[in-house]
C-alpha cells in the first residue's frame, strides 16, 4: 500500500519557504503558457464564432472575402425575388445587400490611425444578424449619414462616443449608437445604410448579399441554383461555413506560447529539481526508516513524485488564477484580410487552465523523477546511517 | 535449535571491504536468543552491535552464516520479502526517535499498520492501545516537534509494537534521553518483554540500562566475549 497523500501534502506545506521561488517559477510558466493560448482562442473566436446556421451568404466567385467582393445591382434585383428566399411579415425577401468600405481613422489619444471596416447594410441586415445588439442610443436612419459603431471599437478611436461625428473620406458621419457582436467579428464594424454607404464613398457594386432561405431544402436548393447560373458568377455558402474559413489563423500565437512555455518550463523543471533534491536529501534517515517499516521502494517513489506534482500544481494554480484576471480583456490585432483593426477578447477558458495545470504537473514530475529515484536507490541501512 | 528460540545466529561474519583493507564488524557469531528474552547487547564503539542488531532485523546483510528468525532464514529474503517480513515480525526503536515529522503521533503509529489489511476502524483500536501503553494517548494529535524527547521515543516504541511484531530491536533507545525519560522507556520494553512475552533485543552503552535485560552479552571487534 503507498504512503498516505497527507505525508505528501505537508512535506509540500511544510517547506514552503524553500519552495516558494519554485513554485512561483512555475506559476509565471503557467501564466505565460495560458495567456498566449487565451489571446489564440480569443482571435480565433473572434470570427469563429460568427454567422448564422440558417443564412446564406453570397459573394463574386474567386473572390476569398465579402471585402474584395463586388456584386452588380441587376443581381440584386434578380435574386430577392427567388422563391427559396423567405419572407418577412410585410411578405419582403429576407435579404441583405451591403457594402464593405475601409476607412482610415484616428485612435483615440492621438494614438495613430488604424483601418476600421465599414458595413453598409440593407434594411434587413440587422434581422439577419440577430447576435448583434445594441446596446445604447438607436439604429441609424436609413438615407442619413448616420453610424453605429461597435462598442468595443469606441473605446479605441476617436469621435466614437454617442452624438459625436468622425470624417471618413470625405463625408462627415454621426454616431448614433453602439452596438455589440457579442465576441463575434461584427465586434469589429461599424454599420450604416447600404445605400448611403454606396453615394458616400462612390460605389456602384455591393460587396455581398446575405439571405435566409425559406428553410433548409430551399437552402441547399438555393446554393444549387446560384451555383448552376452561368449569368450570376456567384459563388453561395452558408454564412457559418464562410466565417469559419475567415477564422484568422492563432497558430503563429499558439506555436509561440507553446514554444515559450517550453523553453521556461526547462527552466522551472531544473528548478523543481533543485528543491526536491534539497528536501529530499534532507529526509535521507526518514526515508530510510519508511523502509525499514516496510514501504517499497516505489511507494516511496510514488510519495516523492506526488510531492512533486503538488509543489506544481500549486504553482499551476496560481499561474491559471493570475491569467484569469485578463479574461475578457479586450485588444486589437490587424486582420490579415482587411487589413483592419479586428478587436478581439483574451478567452481563458476552463479547458485551457485545465491544460495549464496539466502543464505544471507534468514538470513537477518531471522535476522530482531523479530525485526521488535517487533517494529510493539508496540502501535501507545507508540511509538510516545518514545523518 | 531449541523450539523456544526465536533467533538462531550460526557462525556469522559481516565485512566491510574499504579499498584494499578488509574491516570485520563480525566475526564469526553464533548466538540463541530464547522467545520472551530482553537481550541486552554491549561492548566498546565500534565492536559491531548495531551491525549485529541490523543483520538480526532484516536492514542489513551479513557476509556469511546463517541468521534464522523463526524458521525464516533472513538472509535468504529478497529486497520485497524483506519489507514485507519486517513490517510483519520486527519493530525498530532508534537512538534518534526517527518519527515522521510532518505525522501526528497517532499517524506515526499507524504507519506500519497501512501496510497491512486491516480496516480503518482496526487501526484505530489498535494505534489507541499502542499509544495508551505507553502512557501518551493523550498526546495523539501532537506532532513529533511538539513533543518532548522522552514522549517522542515511546510514541517510536508505540510505532514498533502496534503490529504485535515477534521482535523488537532497539539500538540506543536511551542514549539521547535524559535518566528518567529512559527509565520510562527502559520500563514499557521491560513490560513488553515479562508480560506481553516480546522478545526484545537492545544494544547500549549503560550498564544501568542494561540491568533492565533479563540477559546481557557483550561483544569485542566482532566477536561475542563471555
Ligand atoms: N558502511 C560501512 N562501511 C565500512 N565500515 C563500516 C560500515 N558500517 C560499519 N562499519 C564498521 O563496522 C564496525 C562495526 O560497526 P557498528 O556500527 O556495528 O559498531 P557499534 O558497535 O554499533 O558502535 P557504536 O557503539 O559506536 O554504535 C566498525 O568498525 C565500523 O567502522
Ligand atoms: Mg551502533
Amino acid at each position: 500500500m503507498a504512503l498516505p497523500l497527507r505525508y505528501s501534502f505537508r512535506n509540500v506545506l511544510i517547506r514552503w519557504r524553500s519552495t516558494f521561488a519554485t513554485v512561483l517559477g512555475i506559476a509565471l510558466v503557467v501564466f505565460v503558457f495560458v495567456l498566449l493560448q487565451s489571446l489564440a482562442a480569443g482571435i480565433e473566436k473572434s470570427s469563429g464564432n460568427t454567422g448564422d446556421s440558417r443564412n446564406i451568404m453570397i459573394v463574386r466567385k474567386g473572390s476569398t472575402a465579402e471585402s474584395a467582393s463586388l456584386i452588380s445591382r441587376e443581381n440584386l434585383r434578380e435574386i430577392q425575388y427567388f422563391e427559396e428566399i423567405a419572407r418577412n411579415e410585410r411578405n419582403e425577401p429576407v435579404i441583405s445587400a451591403d457594402v464593405l468600405v475601409l476607412a482610415n481613422l484616428p485612435r483615440v489619444n492621438n494614438n495613430g490611425e488604424a483601418n476600421v471596416l465599414l458595413r453598409g447594410i440593407s434594411a434587413r441586415g440587422a434581422e439577419l444578424r440577430p447576435q448583434v445588439k445594441l446596446i445604447a442610443g438607436r439604429w441609424f436612419t436609413p438615407g442619413k449619414r448616420e453610424i453605429v459603431v461597435s462598442s468595443r471599437m469606441a473605446k479605441r478611436f476617436a469621435n466614437f462616443g454617442l452624438g459625436q461625428s468622425f470624417k471618413a473620406g470625405t463625408a462627415s458621419l454621426t454616431v448614433v449608437g453602439w452596438l455589440d457582436g457579442g465576441g463575434s467579428a461584427f465586434d469589429s464594424e461599424c454599420w450604416m445604410d447600404a445605400d448611403e454607404c454606396r453615394s458616400l464613398f462612390e460605389r456602384d457594386l455591393y460587396s455581398s448579399f446575405l439571405v435566409r432561405p425559406v428553410d433548409e431544402a430551399a437552402g441547399a436548393k438555393l446554393l444549387e441554383r446560384i451555383e448552376a447560373d452561368r449569368r450570376f458568377k456567384l459563388k453561395a455558402e452558408k454564412e457559418e461555413a464562410y466565417y469559419q474559413k475567415q477564422t484568422m489563423t492563432a497558430a503563429p500565437i499558439k506555436w509561440l506560447g507553446g514554444f515559450l512555455a517550453i523553453m521556461m518550463s526547462v527552466g522551472a523543471v531544473f528548478a523543481a529539481m533543485n528543491t526536491m533534491y534539497a528536501s529530499i536529501g534532507a529526509r535521507t534517515r526518514e526515508i530510510g526508516t519508511l523502509r525499514v517499516l516496510g514501504f517499497r521502494r516505489r511507494s516511496v517513489v510514488a510519495a516523492l513524485l506526488i510531492e512533486g506534482a503538488l509543489l506544481a500544481l500549486i504553482g499551476g494554480v496560481v499561474g491559471c488564477a493570475i491569467a484569469s484576471l485578463w479574461n475578457g480583456y479586450t485588444t486589437a490585432t490587424m486582420g490579415f484580410e482587411t487589413f483592419s483593426e479586428i478587436v478581439f477578447e483574451f478567452t481563458v477558458t476552463p479547458r485551457l487552465m485545465g491544460e495549464g495545470l496539466i502543464f505544471a504537473v507534468i514538470v513537477g514530475l518531471m522535476g522530482s523523477f531523479l530525485p526521488s529515484v535517487r533517494a529510493s536507490r539508496l540502501p535501507v541501512i545507508d540511509a538510516l546511517k545518514s545523518v | 535449535m531449541s523450539p523456544s528460540n526465536i533467533v538462531t545466529i550460526r557462525e556469522l561474519s559481516k565485512e566491510y571491504r574499504q579499498g584494499e583493507i578488509d574491516v570485520v564488524a563480525l566475526n564469526n557469531i553464533s548466538l540463541d536468543i530464547a522467545q520472551g528474552e530482553f537481550l541486552t547487547l554491549m561492548g566498546p564503539s565500534g565492536s559491531g552491535k548495531s551491525t549485529l542488531l541490523h543483520i538480526i532485523a532484516g536492514i542489513d546483510r551479513p557476509t556469511k552464516g546463517i541468521c534464522r528468525v523463526q524458521d525464516i532464514d533472513v538472509t535468504k529474503l529478497n529486497e520485497s520479502g524483506l519489507a514485507d517480513w519486517r513490517n510483519q515480525n520486527v519493530g525498530f526503536v532508534f537512538q534518534t526517535f526517527n518519527l515522521i515529522p510532518v505525522l501526528t503521533a497517532f499517524e506515526n503509529v499507524e504507519l506500519p499498520l497501512l501496510l497491512t489489511r486491516l480496516s480503518a476502524k482496526r487501526r484505530r483500536e489498535q494505534v489507541k492501545t499502542a499509544l495508551e501503553l505507553v502512557g501518551l494517548a493523550d498526546r495523539s494529535k501532537h506532532l513529533p516537534r511538539q513533543l518532548s524527547g522522552g514522549q517522542e521515543q515511546r510514541v517510536a516504541i508505540a510505532r514498533a509494537l502496534v503490529t504485535d511484531p515477534k521482535l523488537i530491536v532497539a539500538d540506543e533507545p536511551t542514549g539521547n534521553l535524559d535518566s528518567s525519560s529512559a527509565q520510562e522507556a527502559l520500563s514499557i520494553l521491560q513490560l513488553l518483554s515479562k508480560q506481553i512475552g516480546k522478545t526484545v533485543i537492545m544494544v547500549t552503552h549503560d550498564p544501568k540500562a542494561a540491568a533492565f535485560g533479563s540477559r546481557s552479552i557483550h561483544l569485542e571487534k566482532g566477536e561475542l566475549t563471555n
